[in-house]
C-alpha cells in the first residue's frame, strides 16, 4: 500500500521563502546598481561583485568549518549584505576595502552572533561604519559622477570631491553662510532627485532607489512604515531647523536626498532581523533613526549620520519588541 | 602629570573603600540565615540539577533532606547509594540501600521489525506527533522515534539510532533519573532495576492490541499469548490488555519465559552465552545478549 | 468596501475547483461503520446489540453527558459488531458496524423534498427535536448544536450569524448547498431565530462565491430580518470570532464566548440539518462532502451517509490518483491528515482532499529571520515567533500564558506564511494544550 504523508495542519504553505524575499531585495537593488554602473562603469561592477562573492564565501567557510552546519548561502542573505555593502562605499574604493568590509560584516557582525536572524546589527551598515572609522580618508574620497545630465564637471573618469553634505558641514564650521556655498545652494531638486554630485555607489539616483522601494512594497517584502517615517521625521525636523535659520541648517529636500538617507531607510533600516516586528515598534524605531540622523548632521562631527543612527536604533530593537506588542484581538482599548 | 595620576589613584582608592563599606553593611543587613548542613549536603550532591529526585535541583533536594526528619523518600538517582550514604552520614542518619535502576525502552519496533504505514512530515517531536495521531506504524503504542527522550536526558544516555528508528539507552551513562520516562508521550520507557551485572529480563513491548493486530504491525510485538505466564514458576508474569508484564520484584531471571516467547518480545540482556550447563557461573566481563533475536540493543 | 475582520489573515489560493460539481447522492454502501464520538464532548453509548435490525434514523447511540449527542443509524440492516475501531488518526473509538440490507427509513422521517416553512413548535420543543436528531456544528468543531442554541439565562443573544464563508481552500460543499438549497437553509435560520428570540440574522458569504451570494440573497427576500453579507476573501474568515468581527463588528474578548457579545454563529450546513431535523424529522445521517484535489481527474461533491469508509469514497470518486501524497479530511489549513483510510466519515466531515507532494510537503526549516510576517498574519494578534521561541526553551508555561497562547485558534496562518518554514503552530498547539491544562487546574482549585 502507498505510504501517505501525515502532518499537522496546515497542509499548504505560501510560496514565500527566505530565498525569495532576499531575491526580491536584490531585484529592488537592481535599478540603483544599473544607475551606478552607468555613472561609474566597471568600478561599480567590480565593487558589487567583490562584495557579493566575499560575503558568500566568508559565510560558507564559517558555516562549513567553524560552525560545522550545512551552509545556507543559497538563501541569498549574504548576497544581499554584500551588494548593500558595496553600494554603500565610495564608487572608487579599492577592491580590498570591500573585502575587509565583507569579512567584518559577515564574520563578526553576522556569524559570530549565530548567523542569519541572530545578529543585533545590520551587517552591511556595521561593515560600512567599521570601514568609515578604520579608513576615514578612503571612505570620504567621493567621485563626482560624470554624466550626460551634468555639464558642469563632465569628465569620463569623474572628479574626486567631497560630498555636498561634507561641503555644507565644513562651510557651517567655518562660519560661511550656506547661501554662499555653491555645492549646496547650487544644487537643484532635479539633480538631487535623478542623480547627484558625490555619494556612495548606490545612492546616486533617488529615483532608482524609490523604484526599488515601490517594488519591495508591491511585492509585500517590506511595509512602507519604516522608510516613510524616517523620511518624514528628517523632513519635518530639518524643515523646522532650516526655517529658523536657513544659513546655518540645511534644508529638508537636501537632507533627504543626500548622505544615504534613502538607501539606508529603504534597504538597511527595513532589514527584518534588526528592525522591530510590530508597526508600533517600527514607528518608534524609524522616528529614532530620523531624529538621530538630523542631530548628528547638525550637531555631530560626521557630515552624514544615517549609518550611526541605524546602528544605534538596532540596539533598541529587542527592547522595542518587548514593549510594543501587537494589538490583541478583542482587547478593550 | 604626576599630580593627575596621583589624584586618579586616590579617587579610585577612596571610591573602592566607600563601596566596600557600603557592601559590608548591606551584606550584614540582608544576610540570609541558612542551615549550614544544606551547603554540606549540596556539596556531596553530584550537581547535575537533573530533577530526577523529584526536586527542582540539587540545592532544593539538599534543603528538603535537611528539613525532613529521616532519609525516607529521598534518593538521588544520579549519585546512587554512594551519595545517599554520604548524605546520611553528614546528617547522622541511617539510610537503606536502594537497588540501582536503569531506563528500559520497552519497544523494539525498529524499521525492520515494524513496517511504516505512513510518512510523518511535521516538527520532529514525539509529543507533537502523538497529539496528532497514533504514529507512523501499525502499532499505536510503541516508540515514535522522534527523540523527546533524547532532549530530556541530561546525561547523553539515550539516543535514537537513525537506522533503526527507536530510542536506545546507553546503560553505562544512564543514571535512572526518569526524565526520559516523563518525556515519553507513549509511556514506553520504564525504570527497572539494573540487576546483577546488568542482567535483566523484560517484555520489550507495550502493545495492547489483540494478538493478530499486533503481529501484523510488528514482528517482535507481544501478542499476549500467555506462554510466558505458564512457564513462569514465580508468578512474576501477567498478561493484561493483551500484553505481558514481568514484575521485577518477583522475577528470578530464570529466562524460561525468554525461551518460550514465540515473537521474541521478551528480552534477556547481559547474560553470558548459555553453555550446555545451565548452572549460573560467574561470568567474565559484561557479555552480549543471548541469542540475539533479530538484533540486540547496541549498547548492551 | 466589503467587510472583513480587523487583524491578520492570509490569502491562500482558494482552489475552488470543485465549485461546479453538483451534489450527487453517494451510491449505497455494504457496511457502515458509525462512530460513537461524532461530537465534541463525551462519546455516545451504544444502545443496540449485535444482531439488532436497524432502520435509517434508528437511534444507536445515547448521550452520556451534558455536552454529548445522539447517534443514529445512517443505513438499514443488521448490527454486525460493536467494537473499537481506529478513526482517521488511528485512535480507537467505539463504532457500531452495520451490514446494510436495503434502504428502509424510519416512518416519521419525511423524505420528500417539499419545502415546509411553517413551524408552530415552542422553543423547548424545537431544542429537544434538534437534540434528538443529533445535530452538531458542521463547521468542524462538532459542538452539539442544542447546547449552543440554549445560552445561559443571563446572556441575551442579539443576532444570529450564519457562516457561509467557507474560507478554507478547495472545499465547496457549503457553496453547493447554498446554491442548491437556499430556502431550506434560511428556514433553518428562521427556526434558530425563534429559539434564540432574536430578530436579526446575517449570512456571511465570501466574495469568491457569487452564485451562492445571488441564490441566498434571492431567497432571503422572503425572510424578514435575514440579511446576506458579502465578505472579502480572507482566511480565516470562517473562524467564529473573526466572522463576528467581520459581520457585526464586535470583538469577542479573550476567554469569552460569542454569546458575550450577543452573537450566535452557526454553519449553513448546520442550519440545513436543523431544518431537516425540525421540519422533516430527519436526524443527521448524511452530509455533503467535497472530494477534490488537483491530481484528481474529476471533482465531486457527494451526499454521503455517515459511516462510509474514506477508502470507499475515494474508490467511487475515481480511485486514489498516482501522485497523491496526502489525504486530508477537512480543509488544507485546518484539516486533519488521514492516517487510516479505512476510517469512516463522521457528521462534521465536510471534505476529503487529495494533495500532491509538490503542494503539501513541508520545506526544510531554516533560521527565523524575524520578519514578523507571522505576527502580521495572526488573526488573534499574537506573536507566534515569540510563542515558538518560548516553547522551544520548554517549560515556560507562565510566560506563554502571559503572551496569551490560549487565544490561539490554530488557524495555521503563522505556519502558512513563515518564509523560513518554521513549524510554529506544531509547537504552539501542544504548548497551548499544556497551558489550558494549567489554567483549568487553577480554576478547579478555586
Amino acid at each position: 500500500m502507498k505510504k501517505f504523508i501525515v502532518s499537522p495542519a496546515p497542509h499548504v504553505h505560501s510560496d514565500r521563502t527566505t530565498r525569495s524575499l532576499m531575491g526580491d531585495v536584490l531585484i529592488a537593488l537592481a535599478p540603483s546598481l544599473l544607475v551606478s554602473i552607468y555613472f561609474f562603469g566597471f568600478s561599480a561592477v567590480k565593487l558589487v561583485a567583490i562584495g557579493v562573492i566575499a560575503c558568500c564565501l566568508v559565510e560558507y567557510l564559517i558555516q562549513k568549518y567553524v560552525m560545522k552546519v550545512k551552509p545556507t548561502i543559497d538563501d541569498l542573505s549574504a548576497a544581499v549584505t554584500g551588494c548593500l555593502l558595496a553600494l554603500n562605499l565610495p564608487p572608487n574604493s579599492p577592491w580590498w576595502l570591500v573585502l575587509v568590509g565583507s569579512i567584518f560584516a559577515i564574520g563578526v557582525v553576522k556569524m559570530s552572533f549565530g548567523g542569519l536572524g541572530q545578529n543585533i546589527f545590520n551587517p552591511a551598515i556595521a561593515g560600512r561604519v567599521f570601514l568609515l572609522v578604520s579608513f576615514p580618508a578612503l571612505m570620504t574620497d567621493w567621485t563626482i559622477p560624470a554624466s550626460w545630465f551634468d555639464s558642469v564637471n563632465a569628465s569620463v573618469d569623474g572628479v574626486a570631491a567631497a560630498t555636498p553634505l561634507a561641503v555644507a558641514k565644513e562651510a557651517i564650521a567655518n562660519g560661511t553662510p550656506l547661501s554662499e556655498v555653491a555645492a549646496y545652494s547650487g544644487l537643484t531638486w532635479k539633480q538631487m532627485f535623478f542623480f547627484k554630485v558625490g555619494g556612495s555607489a548606490g545612492e546616486v539616483s533617488a529615483l532608482a532607489l524609490i523604484l526599488g522601494f515601490l517594488y519591495l512594497v508591491i511585492r509585500r517584502v517590506i511595509k512602507p512604515t519604516i522608510p516613510v517615517v524616517i523620511i518624514a521625521t528628517i523632513a519635518i525636523m530639518s524643515g523646522i531647523f532650516s526655517a529658523i535659520n536657513p544659513e546655518l541648517y540645511t534644508g529638508p529636500l537636501f537632507n533627504i536626498c543626500t548622505g544615504g538617507v534613502l538607501l539606508g531607510s529603504i534597504f538597511m533600516a527595513t532589514d527584518y532581523v534588526t528592525s522591530p516586528m510590530t508597526t508600533k515598534g517600527q514607528i518608534i524605531f524609524a522616528f529614532g533613526i530620523g531624529v538621530i540622523t538630523v542631530l548628528i548632521r547638525y550637531f555631530g562631527a560626521y557630515p552624514e549620520g544615517v549609518s550611526f543612527a541605524i546602528l544605534i536604533m538596532n540596539c533598541t530593537v529587542p527592547l522595542i519588541n518587548k514593549y510594543c506588542k501587537p494589538r490583541r484581538f478583542g482587547e478593550v482599548k | 602629570m604626576t599630580g593627575t595620576i596621583l589624584f586618579t589613584i586616590a579617587c579610585l582608592v577612596a571610591l573602592g573603600l566607600l563601596f566596600s563599606v557600603v557592601l559590608y553593611f548591606v551584606a550584614q543587613k540582608f544576610k540570609v540565615e541558612e542551615d549550614p548542613r544544606i551547603g554540606i549536603v549540596e556539596s556531596i550532591m553530584p550537581g547535575a540539577n537533573c530533577g530526577g529526585c523529584g526536586h527542582a535541583g540539587c540545592h532544593a533536594f539538599a534543603e528538603s533532606v535537611v528539613k525532613a526528619p529521616s532519609m525516607e523518600g529521598f534518593f538521588c538517582p544520579v549519585g546512587g547509594n554512594a551519595t545517599m550514604s554520604k548524605v546520611a552520614q553528614a546528617l547522622g542518619r541511617a539510610v537503606e540501600e536502594k537497588e540501582p535502576m536503569v531506563a528500559v525502552v520497552r519497544c523494539h519496533g525498529t524499521f525492520d521489525n515494524r513496517e511504516r504505514t505512513n510518512h510523518y512530515d511535521g516538527y520532529a517531536s514525539c509529543k507533537v506527533m502523538a497529539a496528532l495521531y497514533t504514529g507512523d506504524t501499525g502499532c499505536k503504542y510503541g516508540c515514535l522515534g522522534k527523540g523527546d527522550c533524547v532532549d530530556a536526558c541530561n546525561f547523553d544516555a539515550i539516543h535514537i539510532d537513525q537506522r533503526r528508528g527507536i530510542a536506545e539507552v546507553d546503560e553505562s551513562k544512564c543514571v535512572a533519573c526518569g526524565a526520559c520516562a516523563k518525556a515519553c508521550p507513549k509511556g514506553v520507557i520504564e525504570l527497572r532495576p539494573k540487576g546483577f551485572k546488568g542482567r535483566r529480563v523484560y517484555v520489550s513491548c507495550i502493545n495492547k492490541d489483540k494478538g493478530a493486530v499486533t503481529r501484523k504491525a510488528c514482528a517482535v510485538g507481544c501478542i499476549g499469548c500467555g506462554k510466558c505466564v505458564k512457564e513462569c514458576q514465580f508468578d512474576a508474569i501477567h498478561v493484561e490488555n493483551n500484553v505481558a508484564y514481568i514484575d521485577f520484584t518477583k522475577c528470578k531471571m530464570c529466562r524460561k519465559c525468554f525461551d518460550a516467547c514465540p515473537t521474541k518480545a521478551i528480552w534477556a540482556v547481559n547474560f553470558p552465552p548459555r553453555p550446555a550447563a545451565p548452572a549460573v557461573s560467574p561470568a567474565p566481563a559484561p557479555a552480549p545478549a543471548v541469542e540475539k533475536p533479530a538484533e540486540a540493543p547496541k549498547s548492551e | 468596501m466589503k467587510k472583513t475582520f480587523c487583524l491578520g489573515g492570509v490569502h491562500p489560493n482558494d482552489n475552488k475547483i470543485s465549485k461546479n460539481a453538483a451534489i450527487e447522492v453517494f451510491p449505497p454502501i455494504e457496511t457502515a461503520y458509525i462512530s460513537m464520538a461524532q461530537h465534541l464532548g463525551a462519546p455516545a453509548e451504544p444502545v443496540v446489540a449485535v444482531g439488532d435490525k436497524v432502520k435509517v434514523g434508528t437511534v444507536i447511540g445515547k448521550p452520556t453527558g451534558f455536552i454529548s449527542g445522539y447517534v443514529h443509524s445512517s443505513v438499514s440492516g443488521t448490527v454486525k459488531a460493536i467494537e473499537p475501531r481506529a478513526d482517521i488518526a488511528g485512535n480507537l473509538v467505539m463504532h457500531v458496524v452495520i451490514a446494510v440490507e436495503g434502504d428502509e427509513w424510519c416512518e416519521e422521517i419525511d423524505r420528500s423534498r417539499d419545502i415546509v416553512r411553517e413551524c408552530n413548535l415552542t422553543s423547548e420543543e424545537i431544542l429537544s427535536k434538534i437534540q434528538n436528531a443529533g445535530v452538531v456544528g458542521l463547521g468542524g468543531a462538532s459542538f452539539p448544536t442544542h447546547v449552543k442554541l440554549n445560552p445561559p439565562k443571563d446572556k441575551k443573544a442579539v443576532a444570529l450569524i450564519l457562516n457561509g464563508t467557507e474560507c478554507e481552500p478547495f472545499i465547496t460543499s457549503d457553496d453547493r448547498i447554498m446554491r442548491e438549497r437556499p430556502v431550506e437553509i434560511l428556514i433553518g435560520a428562521e427556526i434558530m431565530m425563534k429559539v434564540l428570540n432574536v430578530d436579526k440574522a446575517y449570512v456571511g458569504i465570501e466574495e469568491n462565491k457569487p452564485e451562492a451570494i445571488a441564490s441566498m440573497s434571492a431567497a432571503a427576500k422572503d425572510f424578514k430580518g435575514i440579511e446576506v453579507v458579502t465578505l472579502k476573501k480572507k482566511y480565516p474568515q470562517g473562524g467564529e470570532k473573526q466572522l463576528i468581527d467581520a459581520v457585526i463588528g464586535r470583538q469577542v474578548p479573550s476567554g469569552k464566548l460569542p454569546i458575550d457579545v450577543g452573537a450566535v454563529v452557526q454553519n449553513v450546513a448546520t442550519s440545513l440539518s436543523i431544518y431537516e431535523a425540525v421540519q422533516k424529522n430527519k436526524p443527521v445521517i448524511d452530509n455533503s462532502v467535497t472530494v477534490s484535489g488537483h491530481c484528481m481527474d474529476v471533482q465531486h461533491n457527494y451526499l454521503v451517509r455517515v459511516g462510509t469508509p474514506v477508502s470507499k469514497i475515494l474508490e467511487v470518486a475515481g480511485g486514489i490518483p498516482k501522485d497523491a501524497a496526502k489525504i486530508v479530511s477537512g480543509g488544507p489549513m485546518m484539516g486533519k491528515a488521514i492516517a487510516n483510510l479505512d476510517a469512516a466519515t463522521v457528521k462534521a466531515n465536510g471534505s476529503i482532499l487529495i494533495l500532491s507532494e509538490e503542494e503539501t510537503v513541508r520545506k526544510p526549516e531554516s533560521n527565523c529571520i524575524r520578519c514578523g510576517k507571522c505576527a502580521s498574519a495572526c488573526p488573534m494578534g499574537l506573536e507566534p515567533w515569540l510563542l515558538n521561541k518560548l516553547a522551544r526553551v520548554g517549560g515556560r508555561y507562565d510566560d506563554l500564558e502571559k503572551e496569551r497562547i490560549f487565544d490561539c485558534i490554530e488557524c495555521g496562518c503563522c505556519l502558512y506564511t513563515c518564509p523560513a518554514n518554521i513549524p510554529l503552530l506544531d509547537l504552539i498547539r501542544i504548548n497551548k494544550a499544556e497551558v489550558m491544562k494549567i489554567i483549568r487546574g487553577r480554576a478547579a482549585k478555586k
